[in-house]
């Protein structure tokens, strides 16, 4: 562009007046070259405060706490209050509808929004029969029973059709019978049922009973097929439980129809109802303090822990635990503080381990259990609810208060399941005998309790980097010392980019060659291994010895610096010796095999895939990083300070020792600490050389997964804005940040050392 | 007088040199290692036909022999071996041998002590096979429409000319069904997303209508046509057939339309078999993979990593030269030079999941999905950039070699004397001038060496691209013959996920070994070379510059 203007005018040096304009282009050229090389060089701390920042948007959600918000309207009278005094409501997946079941009989499906009633339908209670008790089955499967006074039981189910005519969702509730539209009968003698708890499942059903008289009932449903038509008919045995009834206040039968659970006001039994023909009582133990009292009862999602809200408001998880005797047994997980009054609502989520509670004065508490979190604690309503009724998400409620009105709030509530505890405390899960550090993230089903802690993972990425400088530092740094001071240049000159080009090799070859080649190596030749550790460095002082007894005319041939080279011959003999002597070393001292001794005499496992070969492989993987930084810090100690020693007369070693190192130390340092940060963010070589297995054990001979090759493995399948995508991000995180701390730091000191050597 | 030797420190300088020694060996070693590996996977081996006898009888055995494994007596009868004659080793064969379809497994162990004889009779034949892996055997007769042309010796050249037949068919078939209907189906998805778009802003109308049905009618045309020709072509294909016999004696049917090739190891020269492994090779770099992977070329992981890394290039290239320009040229030494500094240093340690963690949420999520919202309305649900991509992934990668380009261009620049600025500031340049006319040019071999160091390192990276758009088998290439003809949405294949997939991934792992080592072999040639003329580039430039300050 320039050049043509310059044909049209071509400016001789004196008649500048013509191209005034010219020269102006010129300058504003300049100008607007060195504001956009400034801005590209800023860019560069842009892009490290963006990643990090970006890290920190996707993981901050975590820390939010829980919001609360009043849904539209100030609230409504209960829809069909005529139809009866609510039992028990329930919110459909769309958050559009919902349903109250009446002591009458009734269901009454309403919207959410105004109230406006959709359909009510009653029930076909026989009319000889009054309504003497009602429970609820799991609540993900919206079933519900009526207890009947001549010892019958009306099961039914609360459904939603989704359907889109002309576009537009359509919602259409209806109550189905899954056990048939007769009553069932629990009671042969005909008593009324006070209380009845009951299971429903595809293909078997339980129900509990008890009776006027305190009977307990307890009635397994078979399903059967006829094999002619289509025809379903559930086949019943019933069997009298052994349990006195008198006390009994609350039931509940898990969905698993494993365990029956009978509470008191102040204790549980545990029967076991797997065999419906012979239950057995597993055992009977307090749940509250003598001056407290059981006020509500509840399962917590998944059906193996149960809620139990006290009346001083205290609010517990229990679980069976099976302890160091193999002995199941009711054990407190953990427990939450509402306030001082009795919690009389609880409400469990249905797809994470989180629940509502409610106390009789209105006060409101969210909680998740395995984060151990309070995610919400607040007033209210004036006095005790009526009914609580959470959707399926768990993003809305509706609470029917005293004066009969329904209220709903939106509820947010994102990430509830993650907290410090969660992520870098030993955590209880449920079923497990002790609380622990596990992760286990991810599961296709929603009763799944996700276990998230981070700590196993760091504790991985610790160990294989520990083990990987334990190899790569000392085979670095005096590679590096030997290189930067000893070595003639013209070995050096090849012998430096040599080994630099190993850091140039790509991970995913190494990780291919230590999962496929070397751990299957390692796993046959281990005492080889451990033999060559000791030989080779043996090896190479004998030979140093040998060779000072050497005339001295023979020894002059080869030129000082070449030792490297010379010694070639000798680590390949001492390498090919260890593996040699090692049958024999393992048939004298470890009975022919040393894992085999090892797991007898030691109770060591091995795995294949193990600490050891990633130690191997990521030591190599980052020997070029350390001895490429060492070895500038060392060959770059200026030379009038090492010939100065040499000259008062200290030895070249005294002089590498006291003088050199010392010089370098800080380039050491900071070598050291950026193989450090490189062997923590590795990915292929872990994942491909160990099984990926997040255990906390320090054997070496024991599988591990790292922060990074977690990120790897799961982050493909991680569902996008969900909390275990922002946890994989945390890890994301805790990885920049630790590589941050280590190479500003590693910077700082070579920029330090940088300017000391200028001034020496 | 040992005591005298510690004193002097010599032992402990021998040492260091031992350490060195070591490093050496274990590079050597590695490079060794993968290269007879790799570069074994292309000869063609004996084929060899063993008389097995064991506890559970007599049989043949017809296979390539792999590899061997010396187990002493003790651990061999502790794994529940019997060790015949107070033998000291239990010495066991792997076998490959083949005939998958037949045996159930590729490979197979057996021992030393119940070989009663081995031969390597010319008569063999190996039969790579489009499924079901090799086949190994004798070949018996060539079948034309189901009745036989061709027996005994004359067999081998006749089935060699309809093989040839057949793979010219079957290219052809190939073109047809790939190309030529890839086209019409990505002609139809444009139409299909050309409607939508009208239909979303309003302006779908009869007209389109019409004009759109034709449309449709043309290729829908085409594709019959195709349907026709493709039909004859399977017929004439289908019609020849060998019959050989396995080594348990049986005789089987290989159509010749599942056969890439059939040679007889055994019976070829050495000038033959090299001429054979030149030929393997081509094949490697130039074919489709097969069987998941794990049989056939590695020609698309090649091409996307190509692909991948010279787009990542161009982005990375103004990038890293303005930042180094700025660091040397513009900027004064202190505060914000030391931090960006410490940046630039960070860059290079940031660990490599990280950038593809970043890479995954800030590029496909936040900037695809924002694209595919402004631009793409039309393809919605589905995404177009809003999911792992070549472009992401190159951009990514950018990201993460800025710092190896940024070094590099510095350190160039920072051996361009000074006189040489002066003197053109001296000529009445202004300071962009001089950059781009004098500096720049001089440097030109130093960013030449970032840049390669840059395509090395990239070429070799794997955990960020798992995240950010790499697949283990890409149904088409990111570049083809449809308009815009560089789909940067599209997701691909590289070298060294293909190493990871087939290595770890893969249902065959034993089989698809050594393609893995062949795979290794040609992607650490590459990046030794890369990194090799890189080195060279920089040494020639320090050695001219030294000559320019003199």
């Amino acid at each position: 562009m320039t050049e043509s203007r310059t044909t049209q005018s071509k400016p001789t040096l004196f008649q500048t007046a013509t191209s005034d304009s010219y020269q102006r282009w010129r300058l504003v050229k300049d100008k607007l070259a060195a504001r956009g090389v400034v801005v590209g060089g800023l860019s560069i701390i842009v892009a490290v405060v963006l990643i990090f920042f970006y890290l920190l948007y996707v993981v901050f959600p975590l820390l939010l706490p829980a919001k609360l918000e009043v849904a539209g309207n100030a609230g409504y009278g209960v829809p069909a209050a005529e139809m009866g005094k609510t039992l028990f409501a329930a919110v459909e997946e769309q958050n559009q509808m919902a349903v109250r079941f009446t002591d009458a009989g009734k269901a009454v499906f309403f919207y959410l929004a105004g109230g406006e009633i959709v359909a009510n339908q009653a029930l076909p209670v026989p009319e000889t029969s009054q309504i003497t008790s009602f429970a609820h089955g799991s609540i993900d499967n919206g079933v519900v029973a009526y207890g009947l006074t001549d010892g019958k039981v009306l099961v039914a189910k609360h459904e939603y059709k989704l359907s889109y005519p002309d576009g537009k969702r359509l919602i259409t509730p209806s109550i189905s019978y899954p056990l048939g539209n007769q009553a069932l009968t629990i009671d042969k003698s005909g008593q009324p049922l006070l209380k009845i708890a009951l299971a429903v499942a595809e293909d078997r059903s339980t129900l509990v009973a008890k009776t006027a008289d305190n009977r307990l009932l307890l009635s397994r449903l078979s399903k059967k097929e006829s094999m002619f038509d289509d025809e379903v008919t559930w086949e019943a045995s019933d069997t009298l439980l052994e349990v006195a009834g008198d006390d009994v206040e609350y039931m509940l039968v898990d969905k698993q129809q494993r365990n029956l659970y009978l509470a008191s006001r102040q204790s549980i039994t545990v029967v076991d109802v797997s065999d419906a023909a012979a239950p057995a009582v597993k055992h009977k133990l307090n749940l509250v303090e003598n001056d407290s009292q059981i006020n509500s009862l509840a399962f917590l999602n998944g059906e193996n822990s149960l809620l139990v809200g006290d009346s001083k408001g205290e609010l517990a998880q229990w679980s069976l635990v099976r302890n160091d005797q193999n002995y199941v047994n009711m054990q407190k997980l953990r427990s939450f503080k509402l306030a001082d009054n009795p919690i009389v609502a609880l409400s469990a989520e249905q797809r994470r381990r989180g629940m509502l509670a409610i106390d009789s004065g209105g006060q409101l508490a969210v909680y998740n259990s395995t984060a151990e979190r309070e995610l919400i604690n607040t007033k209210l309503l004036q006095g005790a609810p009526q009914v609580l009724a959470l959707s399926p998400k768990a993003d809305l409620f509706l609470v029917e208060d005293a004066n009969g009105k329904i209220l709903t709030w939106h509820l947010q509530n994102e990430h509830p399941e993650i907290s410090l505890k969660s992520l870098w405390r030993k955590v209880w899960y449920e079923s497990y005998p002790k609380p622990d550090y596990i992760w286990q993230s991810s599961s296709a089903s929603n009763d799944f309790e996700p276990k998230m802690s981070l700590t196993p993972l760091v504790f991985g990425t610790l160990k294989a980097s520990f083990y990987a400088m334990l190899m790569g530092i000392p085979l670095a740094l005096f590679g590096a010392i030997y290189t930067g001071y000893f070595m003639a240049p013209r070995v050096r000159q090849y012998v430096k980019p040599g080994i630099e080009i190993m850091g140039a090799l790509p991970t995913v070859i190494l990780g291919f060659l230590a999962g496929l080649w070397l751990a299957p190596f390692v796993e046959s030749h281990l005492a080889g291994i451990f033999a060559m550790l000791m030989v080779v460095p043996l090896s190479v002082m004998i030979f140093a010895y040998l060779w000072q007894q050497v005339p001295e005319p023979t020894r002059h041939k080869i030129p000082d610096g070449w030792d490297a080279i010379v010694l070639v011959p000798v680590v390949a003999f001492g390498a090919w010796l260890a593996f040699e002597l090692a049958p024999s070393f393992e048939a004298w001292f470890f009975n022919g095999d040393l894992r085999v001794w090892m797991r007898e005499e030691f109770g060591i496992g091995y795995d294949q895939r193990n600490t050891l070969v990633v130690g191997l492989a990521m030591g190599f993987a980052v020997i070029p990083m350390i001895f490429s930084i060492a070895e500038d810090a060392i060959f770059s100690v200026p030379k009038h300070l090492t010939t100065g020693s040499l000259a008062l007369g200290a030895t070249p070693w005294q002089t590498m020792t006291k003088v050199v190192l010392l010089t370098a130390s800080p380039g050491i340092f900071s070598a050291v600490m950026i193989g450090f940060g490189r062997a923590v963010g590795e990915t292929m070589i872990v994942l491909m050389a160990t099984g990926n297995t997040p255990v906390m054990d320090l054997s070496i001979f024991q599988g591990l997964r790292t922060l990074s090759a977690n990120i790897a493995v799961e982050m493909p399948e991680s569902e996008v804005n969900s909390t275990h995508y922002r946890v994989l991000f945390l890890a994301a995180l805790v990885l920049f940040v630790f590589t941050f701390v280590v190479n500003t730091l590693a910077e700082l000191v070579r920029q330090n050392l940088r300017q000391k050597y200028s001034s020496l | 007088m040992i005591k005298e030797w510690f004193k002097s420190g010599s032992p402990w300088i021998w040492l260091t040199a031992g350490a060195v020694t070591i490093n050496l060996v274990l590079v050597a070693g590695l490079l060794l290692l993968i290269a007879f590996r790799g570069l074994g996977h292309f000869w063609p081996a004996d084929i060899v036909e063993y008389q097995y006898e064991d506890a559970s009888g007599r049989s043949t055995i017809i296979g390539e022999q792999v590899d061997t494994s010396l187990l002493p007596a003790a651990q061999a009868k502790a794994a529940g071996h019997q060790v015949l004659n107070d033998a000291e080793y239990l010495v066991q064969f792997l076998v490959k041998t083949g005939n998958r379809d037949i045996l159930g497994s590729d490979f197979r162990w057996i021992q030393q002590q119940y070989i009663r004889h081995k031969a390597e009779p010319a008569d063999l034949i190996s039969v790579e096979r489009r499924e079901w892996g090799n086949f190994y055997g004798r070949l018996k007769a060539v079948k034309e429409d189901g009745s036989i042309i061709v027996q005994g010796e004359a067999a081998l050249a006749v089935a060699q000319e309809k093989l040839a037949a057949a793979l010219e068919l079957h290219e052809q078939i190939d073109v047809l069904q790939n190309k030529d209907v890839g086209a019409i189906n990505y002609g139809l998805e444009r139409l299909r997303l050309k409607q939508r778009a009208l239909e979303l802003k309003g302006e779908w109308d009869d007209a389109h209508a019409q004009e759109f049905a034709a449309q449709k009618q043309a290729y829908q045309q085409k594709y019959q046509e195709i349907q026709v020709q493709l039909a004859k072509l399977n017929r004439e294909i289908k019609r020849a057939s060998l019959v050989a016999v396995e080594a348990g004696g049986r005789e089987v049917n290989l159509p010749l339309h599942r056969i890439v090739k059939l040679t007889q190891p055994n019976a070829m020269s050495g000038l033959d078999k090299m001429v054979e492994y030149a030929r393997n090779f081509v094949t490697f770099v130039s074919d489709e993979p097969r069987e998941a992977n794990t049989e056939g070329g590695i020609f698309p992981a090649i091409f996307g990593t190509v692909l991948m890394v010279l787009l990542m290039a161009v982005v990375v290239t103004p990038f890293g030269v303005i930042a180094a320009v700025y660091l040397r040229e513009y900027a004064k030494e202190g505060f914000v030079t030391r931090i960006i500094r410490i940046a630039v240093n960070n860059l290079a340690g940031v660990p490599s999941i990280v950038y593809g963690v970043f890479g995954l949420g800030f590029f496909v999520y936040i900037i695809g999905g924002n694209i595919d919202r402004l631009f793409f309305p039309e393809a919605a649900p589905a995404p177009v950039f809003g999911t792992p991509g070549l472009l992401w992934a190159s951009l990514t990668l950018a990201l993460m070699t800025l710092p190896v380009v940024i070094v590099a261009t510095e350190e160039g620049l920072s051996r361009i004397p000074k006189s040489i600025r002066e003197g053109s500031l001296a000529l009445g340049a202004t300071k962009a001038e001089t950059l781009w006319r004098t500096v720049l040019p001089m440097a030109s071999p130093a960013i030449m060496t970032g840049l390669i160091l840059a395509v090395a390192r990239a070429a070799g990276e794997v955990a960020p691209l798992m995240l950010v758009g790499v697949v283990k088998l890409a149904p088409t290439l990111p570049l083809d013959g449809n308009f815009p003809f560089l789909h940067l949405d599209r997701k691909f294949m590289h070298l060294g996920f293909h190493i990871y997939d087939v290595g770890f991934q893969s249902p065959n792992v034993e089989a698809a070994r050594p393609l893995v080592y062949a795979t290794s072999l040609l992607l650490v040639m590459v990046i030794v070379g890369l990194n090799m003329f890189a080195i060279t580039i920089r040494n020639n430039l320090r050695e001219k510059y030294r000559a320019l300050e003199n």
